[in-house]
């Protein structure tokens, strides 16, 4: 519980369940959206590429999250539910149909596709969930690859235009910057208070011990299978938008190894929370970046080793945080976060 | 479909079964001690297929003395990864074992791409070329020997558990940790050892494969077969990790070569038809043939 300052009492029930609650919060919350917004006038287009690239990664963890921090169910196949979101925005958008109208459609597809796979729930869970998403993350991208080539152009992929809205063409960073940080907003918003309605309190339930929850009356199947569709409709945005980002999709990006960052993300984040998601994304992204840009560096200092051998710090470094994270902070960033907020409040007490 | 080419098959099948049947032990081995599911054993078999080939290519060892070594290499990894990254995790719910295996995937991916490069190797000549020939079926000398080798590391894990105290111990720590615990077993210990015996099995699986496919990179998704394997035998089960292993190999190679049909021939089924099979498994039978059925109480 977040420590508030002296005053600052709930006045209705209205203002005890708002999100923003006082006019300071309204003020920071205002300040925040103009400076996201603000920001592409600002920052180069190398800046922008790597801000766009942490959106669509919070886009799919938030989805993740909804699955695996409220409702304690392990999904191997995010990145899987992307490829299904990816490739129905390209062939939407390559017969003809507005990307914008497209984006929703691919979340649907994916959502569809996720229940599919999240029905074996009904009678396992744990890591044997996990087995059945596994098996969604191989057999995704293998159907892509060779079902229906001339539909979904095989192992080469598909490349598609840059989306167009009322003659603006969606092509360079600062284009994209737009409507990507919008469906994030937009996204981030939803899951929160998705996570405060009946449905959530019922996946929270379900987490924390699935049996109490059916004998108080929730039908586990029903919201193990919402929480399905949540997570894939979330990766399926995700998908469409990664699609639009790099305008040239093949099967080869969604691998297993993709879906274990964002597994990574949610945890480094913070699970069940809905700041988790963003600080998660933004630091393993970082993380990775960084990685890339140290490489050349670290080359020079080892010349026995290449550049590009050394870009594969990035898995290295990840699963070294991840490991840090589980063992030292398993609530992640998110509660560090919190547990610095109640420090400067009572600062200069420590309790 | 390919009636007359049904025997090769069947054979080939069993044959690349026995191989995803001991990387299945692997997985067992640690399941059962320490109720860790190992997401990471397709990349030790991996880092395990390198070290051989590095010892060959480094050093200008013989192949076999390459592959003893890497074995050597094989232990201190299994205890090492046991000690820094599992120990702290005793206790911690499944999902926190399930994240550290597969954050120990990517420092494995990512220390093998740094460490090797990331190039397709080849080990040298294990197994002469000369095939068996039995009637209309040739069975490649390669994989007649890496199926001979995977069931005599069967046979010794067997004797290994039912004759010698440390598999007496293990057998006592997979049935219950509090209870072992009482008697005086060290149960970390025996986790320690249950890690050290899991790479094993892994680098000898992973350089058996590697004699047939080469050493790379994508050694670690070829050992992902072994998981429906393990789903379908029954998790605590070690008989049940042959029997699937079998399956798995037989259900891959049935569904990759049977089909005369060029247009399905093009699809690629062998791809996924394991993964298709766990699913079956899952709807239908999430316990496997012999694993334990789990009955919760609040």
């Amino acid at each position: 519980m977040a420590i508030r300052l002296a005053g600052d009492f709930d006045t209705s029930y209205a203002h005890d369940m708002a999100i923003v609650r006082n006019r300071g919060q309204w003020v920071m919350t205002i300040v925040f959206i103009i400076a996201l917004f603000a920001a592409p006038f600002f920052l180069n287009g190398d800046v922008l590429g790597l801000l766009n690239l942490i959106g669509i990664s919070i886009i799919a963890v938030i989805g993740l999250n909804i699955l695996l921090g409220y409702t304690g169910q392990i999904s191997l196949g995010q990145a899987a539910f992307m490829c299904v979101g990816s490739y129905t925005a390209a062939v939407l958008v390559k017969a003809g149909i507005s990307f914008w109208f497209a984006l929703p459609i691919s979340g649907l597809t994916a959502g569809l596709v996720g229940l599919l796979f999240g029905i074996p729930s009904l009678r396992i869970k744990g890591f044997y969930l996990a087995m059945a998403t596994l098996s969604a993350q191989m057999i995704i991208p293998w159907f892509f690859r060779n079902v229906r080539t001339d539909i979904f152009g095989g192992m080469p992929g598909l490349k598609l235009p840059p989306p167009e809205l009322a003659g603006i063409v969606f092509n360079t960073q600062e284009e994209l910057y737009f409507p990507i940080m919008l469906t994030v907003v937009v996204c981030v918003i939803t899951a929160k208070n998705i996570a405060r309605t009946r449905l959530g309190r019922a996946l929270i339930a379900i987490r924390d011990n699935d049996l109490a929850a059916e004998l108080l009356g929730i039908a586990q199947f029903s919201y193990k299978l919402r929480a399905f569709f949540l997570s894939a409709f979330y990766a399926g945005l995700a998908g469409a938008l990664w699609a639009m980002y790099a305008r040239s999709i093949n099967p080869d990006q969604f691998s297993l190894g993709q879906s274990v960052w964002y597994l990574g993300m949610v945890v480094v984040g913070g699970m069940g929370s809905a700041l988790g998601p963003i600080l998660g994304s933004a630091f393993l992204r970082l993380l990775d970046e960084a990685s890339v840009q140290l490489a050349p560096m670290l080359s020079k200092a080892f010349p026995q080793l290449e550049a590009g051998l050394l870009a594969a710090m990035g898995p290295i470094l990840f699963g070294v945080f991840l490991m840090l994270f589980l063992v030292f902070e398993p609530r992640g960033l998110a509660h560090r976060w919190e547990m610095f907020k109640a420090a400067w409040r009572l600062r200069p007490f420590a309790h | 479909m390919n009636w007359d080419l049904f025997p090769q098959f069947l054979a080939t099948g069993l044959l690349t079964g026995g191989i995803y049947s001991l990387i299945a032990l692997g997985l067992v081995l640690i399941y059962k001690s320490s109720r860790v599911f190992n997401f990471a054993q397709g990349h030790m078999l991996m880092v395990g297929a390198f070290v051989t080939w590095w010892f060959t290519d480094e050093f200008g060892w013989n192949v076999w003395l390459a592959f003893a070594a890497a074995i050597g290499v094989a232990v201190v990894m299994g205890l090492l990864i046991e000690r820094l990254a599992l120990r702290a995790l005793i206790g911690q719910p499944i999902l926190a074992t399930i994240m550290m295996t597969l954050g120990l995937s990517q420092i494995l991916q990512g220390g093998t791409i740094i460490g090797f490069g990331a190039m397709q190797r080849s080990l040298p000549q294990m197994f002469p070329l000369q095939p068996i020939i039995l009637g209309d079926v040739r069975l490649k000398m390669n994989l007649v020997m890496a199926f001979g080798i995977a069931m005599l590391g069967f046979l010794l894990f067997v004797l290994f558990f039912r004759y010698t105290r440390w598999g007496l111990a293990m057998r006592a720590a997979a049935e219950d940790h509090q209870l072992a615990r009482s008697v005086g077993l060290r149960v970390p210990r025996i986790f320690g050892l249950a890690w050290a015996i899991a790479s094993v099995v892994a680098t000898v699986g992973g350089v058996l494969l590697a004699s047939i496919s080469g050493v790379e990179l994508n050694l670690s998704i070829v050992a992902l077969k072994a998981f429906p394997a393990v789903l379908f035998g029954g998790l605590e089960s070690i008989p049940g990790a042959i029997i699937g292993g079998l399956t798995v190999g037989l259900i891959e190679n049935l569904v990759g070569g049977m089909p005369a049909d060029p247009t399905i021939r093009s699809l690629h089924l062998a791809e996924v038809a394991p993964y298709v099979f766990m699913l079956i498994v899952l709807w239908f039978r999430p316990d496997g043939l012999f694993g334990l059925k789990r009955i919760e109480r609040i």
